[in-house]
């Protein structure tokens, strides 16, 4: 119309991505064990669904939590009228606690860095608004969530420039790739104003290793540029190695205290660790005061419900139930990842090695009909229509190479991940005979031209040999079929 | 090295006014009746906290609108998954009927057309993403709230080009001022966007006649530019005349509904600003789908989208709190503004809102903002009351104040009026002696002085019937 924003009119809010368009095709027809058994299952939504039964007894021995009392006294108005922008301060301290608590009480955090925002959503696009201006740029390691698209870039005008990683090392960050993305920036006349990792990754599932970490503190270093690590799926960490932040690498290698460690800054959330992401509990953790403050300040935009605040600071102050709690969900993660992955192996498909997250990262690149990513939509289109999984294609994370893609398996109970499984498992077999028929035949005709010219020498050597106790393997005879068969087969593959 | 960004080192915050500075020395020094019986009073902090033992009643009696029932637990995941940008449906329908039902039922809201947003704050901040790119402009009729500069212009870039409304008129926002604000855009090479009044107005605490509205819907489709009506204090006006909403107005004249965009909150009306609930309401299709994305900032809790929900579709709870609501607030202003008016301090006649415009004009030394900010200063320190400067509010004339009467209890009304009363009888005091050498003209002058005051335009009406018909009407 001309009469609305650019921003307005724009599609830099990724809606058009095809993780958001899977969740659409979901969203029209979504399975239900009992009501609709034959609808898509949502393997596409990064939530934690494995550990709410765990609140609610904690709610009901609790009651002033939910019913905004203290002491049994209702505190109704006082919350009511809470708006400080500083946050409610028992919440801030019970948050650093527990964030130092994921980390092993290895860093320890500061009430006073923390900022408040609504979800990570908003401490993301508020860190930005805080540390680059319009036109600047962040370099993120691929693949990445595809959220950041909106998230960074929308209201902001901040670009992305990609980090390219890719399998043949496991997509962990290499120093070539974090200059070549540097060159690539200044190629296109972008300052670059810092890096953005998420630790543990989104959609890989897996932790950053040490070396990975001093890697990204030493560019920093040397470009004096900005370092956001968004530690949201910190908590999710269910198996060695065990989680390292960034800020316990700095503490390690005497950096507090330095400039390096005033550009080091953490994004946090309670929606993936806890599975509240209806509650829109975000969290900046930065050691810069002019950010801390101008990060306040811009947190009005978006603040916790004070009702929320009041809620969760009572929850993360019970310490023995946060403890007994990520025991918990770190074991049902595990288990519910174990069981995925040998489900996939089952039928063919790997996974990279995790040990994060609530989803895996899967190799189907041997599934495509080509190493392009029109195949790669091509095979996505099947699953999500034909198999009725919402999975996200790599293409919509950014990842450079065809075939992978990001599989969710927390948000759902057991019995719905054996049944995603079964239908994959059910796909891949369909496939498999197809192209299992097509390269069997291929095989077929070599091997029976062979067998032929064997059978005419074994013949030969029997003819040679008439040793009853001379025996020759037929090991190879599943191979070895009659014309017959051949040409039932060749009917078949048609 | 490189810093951080323009934006955040920059003052677009807009935290250095005055408005904010006051808010401070309430911070160092606040008033508690036994701690601290010498601290400053908040005046300057528009909140009401007239109703909250009507509305805790309330929450007390309905468990499950804090999911604390047996059946309220077993919801809890439910609603600790919600994140859907679109809103919970029962949310936004308690919304919409609540917002047609503080309109006496004269106009229907449309629960698809509500987008929530981190507060009022959050929404008209998104308004301004979604209608303007940076560097053109918004106008807004003076004197405006503080917060207008940091919400519509910080992050996005817009300009605000103040519509200056005068006293001579009582503030009336009239045809040859948005003209003249239009014009002075166009001069600086702005593109005028769109204009947003509040109705009710902070910090008048008046509403805009049908006529006005009116006028202005004509005046925004024949530039072709947006309006947005910030309706925040819709539920907050104790008297007549009674609130006239763009929604109704819409309805009686020609108008491209595309251009029409409301916000609105329960931070005022209901006194919840902790809860974040803010709504952006727009007649514009392209608007909230874009809006609705945009909302992904600032979604309010599921637990208090619940919350809200039930409260709001309790019909009955409803109907009796913004009958209650009212009748509060008219009390309290009645009051506070009798007494203002018996030491001879004057206000804006006004019948909505959570504060009075005062009018100490006569107490400046000299027509100047300097005099209205060391006038300002003995107020906060030696009154020890924090108001907020009509400078702040972008007021085109000194001596103009906002004062807040309904984030208090009633003693601390009556220190407050104390601290007035004693103030204004040293400074009649001190104004007397001066007088002792004109004794004959003495009494002229004095009387004429009152005539000033009481002088109709300005004063608020200290009625002599108890209590208004609108309060005395049920909904």
């Amino acid at each position: 119309m001309g009469l609305l924003s650019r921003k307005a009119t724009c599609n830099t809010h990724g809606q058009d991505s095809s993780y958001f368009l899977g969740w659409q095709e979901y969203e029209k027809n979504p399975y239900n064990e009992v009501n609709n058994p034959n609808g898509i299952i949502q393997m596409g939504l990064a939530e934690n669904q494995l550990c709410l039964d765990l609140l609610e007894p904690w709610l009901m021995k609790n009651p002033d939590a939910l019913g905004l009392k203290r002491d049994g006294i209702s505190i109704f108005k006082e919350l009511a009228l809470f708006q400080d922008y500083n946050g409610f301060p028992a919440f801030k301290r019970a948050l650093v606690d527990f964030m130092g608590e994921i980390r092993g009480n290895k860093v320890s955090f500061d009430p006073n860095h923390v900022v408040l925002t609504a979800g990570a959503t908003s401490a993301n696009e508020t860190l930005m608004f805080c540390l680059a201006d319009q036109g600047d740029a962040f370099l993120l390691p691929t693949p990445y969530y595809p959220g950041f698209d909106r998230d960074l870039r929308w209201r902001t005008g901040v670009e992305i420039v990609p980090i390219h990683c890719t399998s043949s090392n496991g997509f962990k960050v290499t120093l070539p790739a974090i200059e070549q993305a540097y060159r690539q920036a200044q190629k296109r006349k972008l300052r670059v104003k810092g890096v953005l990792i998420t630790n543990p990754s989104n959609p890989l599932g897996t932790t950053m290793a040490r070396d990975e970490l001093d890697l990204l503190i030493n560019f920093i270093e040397d470009k004096q540029i900005h370092l956001i690590s968004d530690e949201i799926y910190s908590g999710t960490v269910f198996t060695s190695p065990s989680f390292v932040s960034v800020m316990e690498v700095l503490k390690d290698r005497d950096l507090d205290q330095t400039q390096v460690w005033e550009r080091v800054h953490i994004v946090y959330s309670l929606s993936k660790d806890l599975g509240l992401p209806g509650f829109r509990v975000g969290a900046i953790y930065s050691n810069d005061p002019v950010v801390v403050s101008a990060a306040t300040k811009m947190s009005s935009f978006g603040l916790v419900s004070s009702q929320t605040q009041y809620l969760l600071s009572a929850m993360l102050l019970d310490k023995k139930f946060t403890k007994e709690y990520m025991s918990e969900n770190h074991k049902r993660l595990q288990k519910q990842q174990k069981d995925l992955v040998a489900g996939l192996e089952k039928a063919g498909i790997r996974c990279l090695d995790s040990n994060a997250g609530l989803f895996c990262w899967v190799d189907m690149r041997h599934l495509l009909k080509s190493n392009t990513f029109e195949a790669e939509m091509e095979l996505w289109q099947k699953i999500v229509y034909h198999v009725k999984i919402n999975i996200s294609p790599g293409s919509s994370c950014h990842c450079i190479e065809p075939g992978w893609f990001r599989v969710c398996f927390a948000n759902m109970s057991e019995s719905t991940l054996k049944l995603a499984i079964q239908r994959l498992k059910s796909f891949v077999s369909s496939i498999g005979m197809k192209s299992q028929n097509h390269q069997e035949l291929k095989s077929l005709r070599r091997k029976s031209r062979n067998n032929w010219v064997f059978r005419l020498s074994l013949q030969s050597f029997y003819d040679r040999e008439q040793d009853a106790t001379t025996k020759v393997s037929f090991s190879y005879r599943p191979h070895f079929m009659s014309l017959s068969n051949i040409a039932a087969t060749l009917d078949a593959a048609a | 090295m490189v810093a951080i960004s323009k934006i955040a080192t920059g003052n677009g915050h807009g935290e250095d006014s005055p408005y904010f500075d006051g808010w401070k020395a309430y911070e160092t020094n606040p008033f508690h009746p036994i701690d601290r019986p010498d601290g400053v009073i908040q005046m300057g902090l528009a909140e009401n906290q007239l109703c909250f033992n009507f509305i805790k009643k309330w929450v007390m009696e309905h468990p499950e609108a804090s999911l604390c029932s047996a059946e309220g637990v077993n919801k809890f995941k439910e609603t600790a998954l919600f994140q859907d940008y679109h809103g919970m449906p029962e949310f936004r329908e308690a919304v919409a009927k609540f917002m047609g039902k503080v309109r006496g039922g004269r106009v229907k809201f449309d629960p698809d057309r509500i987008v929530m947003s981190g507060g009022a704050t959050g929404a008209h901040e998104m308004v301004a993403f979604c209608l303007a790119d940076p560097g053109e402009a918004f106008l807004v009729p003076s004197p405006y709230y503080p917060g207008f500069d940091r919400d519509l212009r910080w992050r996005t870039g817009v300009e605000l080009v103040p519509v200056v409304c005068e006293s001579s008129n009582n503030f009336k926002i009239t045809r040859a001022a948005l003209e003249a604000a239009y014009e002075k855009a166009k001069e600086a090479n702005l593109r005028v966007k769109g204009l947003l009044i509040t109705n009710p107005s902070n910090p008048l605490g008046t509403i805009l006649d049908r006529d006005t509205l009116k006028g202005i819907v004509k005046f925004i489709n024949e530039k072709n530019i947006h309006l947005i009506g910030d309706e925040i204090y819709a539920a907050t006006v104790f008297m007549e005349p009674e609130f006239v909403s763009i929604s109704e107005i819409i309805e009686e004249v020609e108008c491209n509904r595309d251009l029409i965009h409301i916000v609105y909150s329960l931070s005022k009306d209901m006194g919840f600003p902790g809860f974040r609930v803010g709504i952006v309401y727009s007649y514009n299709d392209a608007v909230v789908s874009c809006a609705r994305k945009m909302s992904s900032f600032g979604l309010v809790s599921s637990q208090t989208q619940h919350l809200i929900a039930t409260m709001l579709s309790d019909d009955d709870f409803v109907d009796s709190f913004i009958v209650e609501s009212k009748e509060q607030l008219f009390k309290r202003h009645e009051y506070f503004t009798l007494s203002l008016s018996q030491v001879g301090i004057g206000s804006l006649k006004s019948n909505a809102g959570l504060f009075i415009w005062m009018d100490l004009r006569k107490l400046l030394k000299e027509k100047t903002f300097d005099a209205e900010m060391d006038l300002w200063r003995v107020i906060i320190n030696e009154v020890k009351l924090n108001v907020s400067p009509g400078s702040s509010f972008h007021c085109d004339e000194p001596g103009w104040f906002r004062v807040c009467f309904a984030n208090m209890d009633e003693n601390t009304m009556e220190v407050a009026l104390l601290r007035i009363t004693t103030f204004m009888h040293k400074h009649n005091e001190a104004m007397a002696p001066r007088k002792l050498c004109r004794r004959a003209s003495l009494k002229l002058s004095l009387s004429r002085r009152r005539d000033d005051f009481m002088s109709q335009n300005m004063m608020s009406p200290h009625s002599p019937i108890p209590q208004s018909p609108l309060v005395r009407a049920r909904t």
